[in-house]
């Protein structure tokens, strides 16, 4: 799960890592209001929305009168951004972050994250602050700076000063940036943090760092003991559909293509939308269905996939297990009376009780549900009934 | 032969009295697997499926001898049992608990690796050596005896492949679901070469997905040390980045961890990499023609 820029900054300010003083705001007269309360003649308008890439989208703003403030604020509100991480269609700002001006004397990059090769988090760092950190690793990694943590001792002064002296900063910066990074630290393993970014991190012109940006991550699965953290989340940045498949216990994405899919494991359903681009056609999404694949939620993905009008035909692929095929398939007839199917739907059922269903299948005789031999001739009749070719 | 287990592997149940605890050992047993006993706390000196319960693993351990680990407690749960069963001399645990949080997973390897407890998962179907001994969740008729390993981060697909291999007249070694999390216990790279080493394997199958690097890992391994026909098949091709896909783990970030980058790397390494999931077992058939 993610969670806003203003968010993070407060998790931030718990744990005494340093930001500018800010507020959030809805509309412009409060944006105005909350300028007023900061004082000062320089604030910055920024657009909360999960993810980077703002600044270039128009997304974050300067402004030096509160009159500019309310204007830029109004302006923001409601606008749509596209940035390189919002795909094409971008993201609706609803909420606009009011922060004070900040002395900027250096820009650098401070970023968390777990090293799944080293099974420890690391703490990376760069002089390239402000840049796209993926850019940077792309083009001069050396620019990049890590510190792999080993958990059973924890962040040491020495894993600091490693970074402080790849930013080449003086003696006097050291202190200050060792408080900064072990306070970082904290807010990283204490939170179940999957991902912290500070982009850019500054130095004042009185040697002070300051977390100008925040993005955080968690761990959805450490959620259940941070229920401070749970609340944060903000549904109006999530799918839709994505959200209403989870309520049923079911795993949806939604891609570009015309042949959806139905399937039982995150891997087989991978491995489903490969091997229908592999046979030409281009799935519509992504859809675990779970290791039961009972009438209930099997008739919750037709209504799901079904949701998305460029599909033109599904492919139900289940590999039954201890859950039997006969079972599955008794499940798929009665959720087809449940939903309306109005487009050809290609059953494969393998693995225990195969044949029992096939034979299910047959008997049945309905129009729109075709038994496939095996997971390939599976694919290939739900790539030709989407064409329009079977 | 086999690798980790077979018919004689003496197995403790951690989480035995649970739901799916009792579920599925009642399932291993049924398969021929030997459940030894179980540990619930607060529950020892019960007698459950036939078996006595423990209120640890020590306990259990010294009384029966056990030296693997079937663990089926509660995701908050997982990484204290985990270290509890490293600190009672357990050879193996097997995880197939879902949803543990990744920095529980972290304390729980590094102390399992410090004792010399191997791990296997969690958020996987467990381990089978075929016609023996099934430690986990999978359907055991799908795994007929034979001289194919096979090594997955996905359950289904690991069935699938199993499947494949079986309808081609060929069958399993030992299987291994190593799951989809971001921090597992034993993966290719641990598993390979005692495939390698393993009298009875002829070929090593092995499925993975997006994501992290483990199958990069594996292909610089098989090119220096594996000298075995390996057939591969990466799930998440058509897998768009960003995305999470249903495995905590399944997830291209930035331009890394892609399908392409890991087939490249197990192609170049000499692996048989299969771009359909429907070809592995013919081309597990293929592989094994052109070695004799």
């Amino acid at each position: 799960m993610n969670i806003h820029e203003y968010q993070a900054k407060e998790i931030f300010r718990k744990y005494g890592v340093p930001t500018p003083r800010g507020g959030v705001a809805f509309s412009g007269p409060e944006a105005r209001k909350v300028a007023e309360e900061l004082g000062g003649d320089l604030w910055v308008v920024k657009a909360q929305i999960h993810a980077g890439g703002r600044g270039k989208a128009g997304g974050v703003k300067l402004a030096k009168t509160l009159d500019e403030v309310e204007k830029i604020a109004e302006e923001m509100l409601g606008m749509t951004l596209v940035t390189h991480q919002t795909g094409p269609e971008g993201k609706v700002v609803k909420k606009v972050y009011i922060e004070e001006g900040a002395d900027i004397k250096a820009e650098y990059y401070l970023g968390m994250v777990l090293d799944r090769a080293l099974e420890m988090p690391v703490m990376m760092a760069s002089t390239e602050g402000g840049m796209e950190i993926e850019e940077v690793a792309a083009k001069t990694p050396e620019k990049i700076i890590k510190v792999a943590i080993d958990p059973a001792i924890g962040f040491q002064p020495f894993h600091a000063r490693k970074l402080a002296f790849g930013l080449g900063l003086g003696k006097d910066e050291q202190k200050e940036f060792i408080r900064f990074a072990s306070a970082l630290y904290n807010v990283y393993m204490d939170n179940d943090a999957e991902l912290i970014e500070i982009n850019p991190l500054i130095k004042t012109g009185e040697g002070k760092f300051i977390a100008l940006d925040a993005k955080m991550g968690f761990d959805d699965n450490a959620l259940y003991r941070h229920p401070e953290i749970a609340e944060m989340r903000d549904l109006d940045e999530e799918e839709p559909t994505e959200l209403e498949a989870k309520k049923y216990g079911l795993s949806y994405i939604k891609l570009d293509g015309n042949v959806g899919c139905m399937v039982n494991g995150a891997g087989l359903a991978m491995a489903t939308m490969d091997i229908i681009k592999h046979e030409g056609g281009e799935p519509a999404n992504f859809l675990d269905v779970g290791g039961g694949a009972n009438p209930d939620t099997v008739a919750k993905g037709f209504e799901i996939i079904l949701s998305d009008p460029n599909v033109k035909s599904i492919f139900v692929n289940i590999f039954g297990g201890i859950v039997r095929c006969d079972r599955v398939a008794n499940g798929i007839l009665e959720a087809t009376k449940k939903v309306e199917v109005n487009v050809p739907v290609i059953v494969r059922l393998d693995g225990t009780n195969a044949e029992e269903a096939a034979e299910i299948l047959r008997n049945a005789n309905i129009k729109n549900i075709i038994p496939a031999e095996d997971l390939k001739d599976g694919a290939k009749k739900a790539v030709a009934a989407a064409k329009g070719e079977l | 032969m086999s690798i980790l287990v077979n018919k004689d592997t003496k197995v403790i149940v951690q989480g035995f009295t649970g739901k799916e605890g009792t579920f599925h050992a009642q399932q291993c047993m049924d398969y021929g697997t030997n459940i030894v006993g179980g540990v619930t706390p607060n529950k020892g000196g019960m007698t459950h499926l036939g078996k006595p319960v423990f209120n640890t693993v020590e306990e259990a351990v010294k009384a029966t001898g056990a030296t693997v680990s079937m663990i089926f407690v509660p995701p908050a749960f997982v990484a204290d049992a985990v270290m509890e069963a490293a600190d009672a001399g357990i050879e193996l645990a097997v995880i197939i608990t879902e949803g543990a949080p990744v920095r529980d997973m972290m304390y729980a390897k590094h102390y399992a690796v410090k004792k010399g407890m191997k791990t296997i998962g969690p958020n996987c179907p467990g381990i089978i050596t075929a016609e023996e001994c099934k430690i986990g969740i999978m359907p055991g008729n799908i795994f007929k005896k034979g001289n194919v390993g096979l090594i997955s981060k996905s359950g289904t697909l690991t069935y699938e492949a199993s499947n494949q291999v079986v309808k081609e007249g060929l069958g399993i070694t030992t299987a291994v679901g190593i799951g989809g999390d971001p921090i597992i216990g034993l993966s290719y790279k641990e598993l390979l070469p005692m495939f390698e080493a393993d009298d009875e394997t002829e070929a090593i199958v092995m499925i993975g997905e997006i994501g992290g690097d483990l199958e990069i890992q594996a292909a610089k391994l098989i090119k220096e040390k594996i000298t075995k026909p390996v057939v591969a098949f990466i799930a998440g091709q058509t897998a768009p980045k960003g995305k999470r896909m249903g495995h905590a783990g399944a997830i291209v970030s930035g331009s890394k961890g892609t399908a392409q980058e890991k087939m490249e790397a197990l192609k170049e390494a000499g692996v048989y990499v299969v771009e359909s999931p429907a070809d592995i077992g013919a081309t597990v058939v293929k592989a094994l023609n052109n070695k004799k």
